[in-house]
């Protein structure tokens, strides 16, 4: 039986890790605005092949 | 989405003599003057932002979206536009953040409407290189900024902003700090915590749902008990935590709220299973108890449905301008109105806002106070005239004395009134809180009875048995339903524009016996008016030259008779006709020479003639031939509306204007309405407040302008109709489309229905309870049964609850759009 002990925590820890992750995009603000970023995929293809100037950009863009 | 690739790019090619679309906003071109290459455009600005961005190499923005462009207003043009941005005291709060190498703004810009707008936003540094980089929040309309403030100004910023058509919003309320809403953020931590709880807690108690024998393995089964606590404390403690601060203050507050008996059914599902888990006595119900916290926070969670980018808390600062120019030794500065003081001397020019109520000193005041009442009409106003803030110049540069401190004026003071200060209504009398009174005494008196009644049969089950009742009549389905019906009633009419503050305006809907309305820009269309001409009738001829000279202007008045004229046949000889010696005089007219004719249009001074009637007058020759006279124009649908609603409501008008509507309104409205003209805005607030000293009356009041402010916030429901709803509102509960004001009956009738379903939904929930508490009474409840009432209960009642509602929706013809 131990070994389901073992694989109980295991999964509680994948689980807590998931948990982890939307707390943490939660506090980020990336629940906020859920149309932004589908609308600026529309217009993304350009820049990330790298034509426009918008790729040298990229690298100075800080995180807010 | 539009036309991808080509398509955008041809539409503003066509051949000479064809209608053409702006290649830049869409709208059609009245002649072929402004071009660039093969493209056409409807004016100088548009030419002007699609030559800018050609040069810049972003035609990419054409090929996004179909004519994606807006079309910049002319005022933006002007050089000296928005210096006042740069006094330091207005930019230092207009600005997120300036260290004086980098700056940060944010700034909420209407206009912006698609995806070629947000990428153009997003690229604004291929244009000018002190930009830096940008964010749009399309939702919120806002666009956050940094830029170089070595190199540039915030004005410059702005000003390029407002050349390619996207002027941000700024006025005396953006220097406020903005409030965000922090609830939904925990609210989503929330729910996030209890799901994962939930998930897991079910995933531990599967050897019992299995049916596997707990003493096979009784220290395993005992392990999961405790890791099961473990996971359900942080719901106990964090995901929970409204329900016991809610439950505090009812008991704190002597009243009940539905609150009250979910967190004693939450505390006695978690008090009871601790104690069995920890005697080793049973499994508990912490999956129930998990679950049925997660499944409450997903009612809250979809009931928390707002409009981003609707304002419905605008106070008269939303229509202040930021700064005005007053005249300091000699010199004209621009202050902000903030600094504004009674005896100051200020100048306001053509197209700008008065900021506080002033007498005129010199220059002619031609106001128009459509933000304050709705009617579009300038006001031309004798010298020396007393002028309320709020109201915009059209014309000549005006000299004025501010006579009263900015907050105090005649419209300011309606926010002084203590309808503003006391908050809005809490909701305690909703229905779920009405039926949770009741539910909880039944609750408490069962429970209590078992307890009894099992003392005295067998002592050792009575308490158990008692908590047992608490734990299975938690009214989680009965708190479910109004959510789920109120939050998908608010989203269905969302999709028709109309949208609501919150989901609990569906509830208050249900109740309104008394409506009101405003008169101007609600029952009549703002800025719909229908033309007549009067006098000494036109030729064919005739027309078609004052046509012309009306279309060469951009004012208000001069594009309704050029569409008026536009409207009846033109003779099929016309042609092209060429305007000469072309003049505008702001506020006053134009005048010019077509076809060898000397045509004047405009104020009655301006033309020569003796006519005190609002309209445009005409000459001919030095010939005074008649006036375009502006007749009020109700909506079309409004004798249908009033029809469909004057059986149900009481109704009655409030009209800031003179009677002379009277007769026609009081046939429309019938005996019974109560019709008041020459109302100030203060008197509306009162009269609403009269009707609302008799308690049975619940008053609805649809407006639109400023003065009707103090109105919408004193009745229950306050809407304000309004023709683009990004733009101008006052504060309110809901805002309607004025395009779907026919609706109004539909949306009444729809409201009452959904409170018909929640009341259905009420009965579904209390038929569970019914038979748990049945149950748990007879001393049989076990976590299995628990388990799978609860849930089940539950997502009846969700169901339940989303399919009556999109039913109701259907029956009053408000289906998804």
């Amino acid at each position: 039986m131990s070994v389901v002990l073992v694989l109980m925590l295991a999964s509680l820890l994948v689980g807590l890790t998931f948990l982890a992750c939307f707390v943490w995009a939660v506090s980020r603000g990336q629940y906020e605005d859920l149309e932004t970023p589908a609308m600026r995929m529309l217009t993304d293809d350009e820049d990330a092949r790298g034509q426009g100037p918008r790729a040298k950009q990229k690298g100075k863009r800080p995180h807010e | 989405m539009g036309a991808w690739g080509q398509g955008a790019v041809l539409s503003g090619v066509t051949e000479p003599g064809t209608v053409t679309a702006c290649a830049h906003c869409g709208a059609t071109c009245p002649d072929q003057h402004h071009r660039d290459g093969d493209h056409f455009f409807c004016c100088a600005g548009c030419r002007l932002v699609y030559t800018l961005l050609h040069e810049h190499g972003l035609d990419r923005f054409y090929s996004l979206e179909s004519s994606p462009g807006v079309r910049p207003a002319d005022s933006a043009q002007a050089a000296g536009a928005f210096a006042h941005l740069d006094d330091p005291a207005i930019r230092q709060r207009l600005l997120d953040f300036s260290d004086g190498r980098v700056a940060r703004v944010t700034l909420r810009i209407p206009a912006m409407h698609c995806a070629a707008c947000v990428w153009l936003l997003e690229n604004l540094f291929r244009l000018d290189d002190t930009i830096g980089p940008a964010r749009v929040n399309f939702p919120r309309k806002e666009l956050a900024l940094s830029f170089d403030e070595t190199r540039t100004t915030l004005s410059a910023v702005v000003r390029l902003l407002a050349r390619l058509g996207y002027a941000p919003e700024l006025n005396l309320g953006s220097l406020d700090a903005q409030a965000k809403d922090p609830g939904a953020r925990t609210l989503l931590l929330r729910l996030g915590v209890a799901g994962f709880a939930f998930g897991n807690i079910m995933l531990l108690s599967f050897p019992s749902y299995l049916g596997l024998d707990p003493t096979a393995d009784a220290a395993m089964q005992h392990f999961f008990g405790l890791l099961s606590i473990g996971l359900a404390l942080p719901v106990l403690l964090f995901s929970a935590a409204d329900y016991w601060l809610a439950a505090w203050r009812c008991l704190r507050g002597r009243f009940l709220t539905i609150e009250f008996p979910i967190a004693l059914g939450l505390l006695a599902l978690f008090a009871q299973s601790a104690g069995e888990i920890l005697t080793r006595t049973s499994e508990g119900y912490l999956d129930s108890f998990a679950g049925l916290v997660f499944l409450l926070l997903c009612g809250r969670w979809f009931q928390h449905k707002t409009y981003a980018s609707l304002s419905f808390d605008r106070d008269y600062k939303a229509y202040f301008p930021l700064a005005a120019a007053r005249h300091e030794q000699g010199q004209l500065r621009t202050v902000p109105v903030t600094e504004l003081a009674v005896g100051d001397h200020i100048q306001v020019r053509h197209q700008e806002l008065i900021p506080a109520d002033a007498v005129v000193l010199s220059g002619e005041p031609c106001v128009d106070y459509s933000f304050v009442t709705g009617e579009a009409e300038p006001v031309r106003q004798p010298p020396g005239a007393y002028l309320y803030a709020g109201g915009k110049q059209t014309g000549g540069v005006l000299e004025l004395q501010i006579a009263k401190p900015v907050s105090q004026g005649y419209l300011a003071s309606l926010w002084n009134h203590d309808a503003f200060h006391k908050p809005r209504e809490e909701p305690l009398q909703t229905l779920t809180n009405r039926a949770g009174r009741a539910f909880t005494y039944a609750v408490i008196t069962i429970a209590a009875g078992t307890t009894v009644v099992w003392w005295l049969l067998d002592p050792s089950r009575a308490l158990r048995a008692g908590t047992s009742v608490l734990l299975v009549a938690c009214p989680c389905a009965l708190a479910l339903t109004a959510p789920f019906v109120l939050g998908t009633a608010q989203r269905l009419l969302g999709r028709h524009r109309l949208f609501l503050r919150n989901s609990g305006v569906v509830e208050t809907l249900a109740r309104i016996t008394t409506l009101v309305f405003d008169k101007t820009g609600t029952l009549t269309r703002a800025g719909g008016h229908a033309v007549a001409f009067e006098g000494q009738a036109l030729t064919p001829e005739e027309r078609t030259w004052v046509a012309a000279l009306a279309r060469q202007s951009a004012h208000p008045a001069s594009r309704r008779v050029a569409a008026h004229l536009a409207a009846t046949p033109q003779p099929a000889s016309a042609g092209v006709v060429a305007v000469a010696d072309f003049e505008e005089r702001p506020g006053q007219g134009v005048r010019g020479v077509v076809a060898g004719h000397r045509i004047c249009l405009g104020s009655a001074a301006f033309v020569g003639v003796a006519d005190g009637n609002p309209g445009v007058c005409l000459s001919l020759d030095g010939q005074p031939r008649g006036r375009f006279a502006w007749q009020t124009s109700y909506r079309p649908d409004l004798p249908a509306v009033i029809q469909r609603l004057r059986p149900r409501y009481a109704l009655a008008v409030l009209s800031g204007d003179h009677a002379g509507e009277e007769p026609h309104l009081r046939a429309l409205f019938g005996p019974q309405a109560e019709l008041r003209f020459g109302q100030a805005p203060q008197d509306k607030l009162e009269y609403i407040r009269g009707l609302q000293a008799d308690p049975r009356r619940a008053v609805l009041m649809l407006g639109d302008g400023l003065n009707d402010a103090g109105a919408l916030r004193q009745s229950r429901v306050g809407i304000a109709l309004t023709e683009d709803v990004g733009l101008f509102s006052p504060s309110c509960d809901a805002i309607f489309d004025a395009s779907q004001f026919a609706r109004l009956p539909d949306v009444l009738g729809f409201a009452r229905s959904a409170v018909g379903v929640i009341k259905a939904g009420f009965i579904i929930s209390l038929l569970y309870n019914t038979i748990g508490i049945g149950i748990a009474a007879c001393g049989r409840l076990s976590p299995l049964v628990a388990a799978v009432l609860m849930p089940i209960s539950s997502f009846t009642v969700i169901g339940f609850a989303l399919l009556a509602t999109r039913g109701a929706a259907r029956r009053h013809g408000l289906e998804a759009a």
